[in-house]
């Protein structure tokens, strides 16, 4: 047992800043379907997608119950507004090309990989038991994405190019995902959430040997965005959530 | 730095399925090298858990007997019924055969 109880409405908005991270990025990965460069890697990011999708849907599920405001996973999803979305801002960045998808998926598949496998030790039963779930799936998507970057960073001089670029545009946003506020420090002490601060070295360590390997240079930024765990998001985000949302919007509570 | 191919080389995918004991072939796909090809095998061919173990093989690898050869290679076979193990007398009383 937990020195400190966990607020249920903490817990509510750390499921929903998770679920929306798998949310976000399953709603971008999805839009490769039928674009990616083979029909091979087509299936294999809709998987990925996919995995992402269900993933969302019980984080959000859980959410909605902690909240207590009896909010489904589909109000959460489909009726909130940008600023009510605390998704990190990595994961609502546009695509780009397939090296600049495969940068976002490489720096945080890396990051969730590693929380997820925390989070299986969470005082929160339902966290932890998504989080056991979860962590096999992310440990494909991770080694999806090492793979590719190994071939575009270490293929043509056309490829290394285009991965370089997709990694000096993700690279700022990498830094929101190790961030902690009062609320998840409030969770890490109640032994619910993962303390995202110890994340950071096996991270920096595991990029940098692929980054390495892939004969890419690791970018050197000072900017770091953030905010998006507030609501506080880029321009990119309220398209996305105008496609994802506009069925449910316009026919409400459609099924097919 | 290698220079790009046109296009991804084939392989052919073979599948052990859960009650399985042996590897089937299931298919082919596009892939740049051996190890995305087992991970695009994964992708594409065992979604639904059709499997626990997957080989791929380079289709160019593969020496198939061509339909030119059908006569000779498989007609010969048909009238040699005494191959099947039909003919033996099976004594009484004898267990496990």
């Amino acid at each position: 047992m937990s020195a400190v109880a966990a607020d249920p409405a903490d817990v509510a908005v750390y499921a929903l800043r998770l679920g929306d991270d798998a949310l976000v990025l399953a709603q971008r990965l999805s839009q490769w379907c039928s674009n990616a460069p083979e029909l091979e890697e087509d299936l294999a990011l809709a998987n990925v997608a996919l995995d992402l999708l269900g993933q969302a849907r019980m984080l959000l599920a859980h959410a909605g119950e902690q909240e207590g405001r009896g909010r489904s996973e589909d109000d959460l999803a489909y009726l909130r507004d940008e600023r009510g979305f605390v998704n990190a801002g990595i994961v609502e960045q546009p695509n780009g090309d397939f090296a600049c998808t495969i940068a976002r998926q490489l720096l945080f598949s890396t990051w969730q990989h590693a929380l997820y496998e925390r989070l299986t030790r969470s005082a929160d039963a339902t966290l932890a038991a998504i989080a056991a779930k979860a962590v096999k799936e992310v440990a494909y998507h991770r080694d999806h994405a090492e793979q590719w970057t190994l071939r575009l960073g270490d293929g043509t001089d056309e490829s290394r190019t285009r991965m370089q670029a997709g990694l000096e545009r993700i690279w700022p946003y990498a830094a929101e995902l190790f961030e902690a506020d009062a609320l998840t420090l409030r969770l890490v002490a109640a032994g619910v959430a993962v303390d995202p601060v110890p994340l950071q070295p096996p991270w920096d360590a595991r990029v940098d040997a692929v980054l390495g390997a892939a004969t890419l240079v690791r970018p050197q930024t000072s900017w770091r965005p953030t905010g998006g765990r507030t609501g506080v998001h880029g321009e990119a985000l309220g398209f996305l959530l105008a496609e994802m949302q506009s069925l449910h919007r316009s026919l409400p509570g459609v099924t097919w | 730095m290698r220079t790009a191919s046109r296009q991804w080389p084939l392989w052919e995918v073979f599948v052990r399925g859960r009650r399985g004991l042996s590897h089937q072939h299931v298919g082919s796909l596009h892939a740049p090298d051996a190890e995305l090809a087992l991970r695009n095998a994964r992708d594409v061919y065992t979604r639904r858990q059709e499997g626990v173990s997957i080989w791929v093989v380079p289709s160019a690898n593969v020496t198939a007997s061509s339909p030119d050869e059908r006569d000779a290679f498989f007609d010969p076979a048909a009238d040699k019924v005494y191959r099947h193990p039909t003919f033996y007398y099976v004594p009484e009383g004898v267990e496990h055969l």
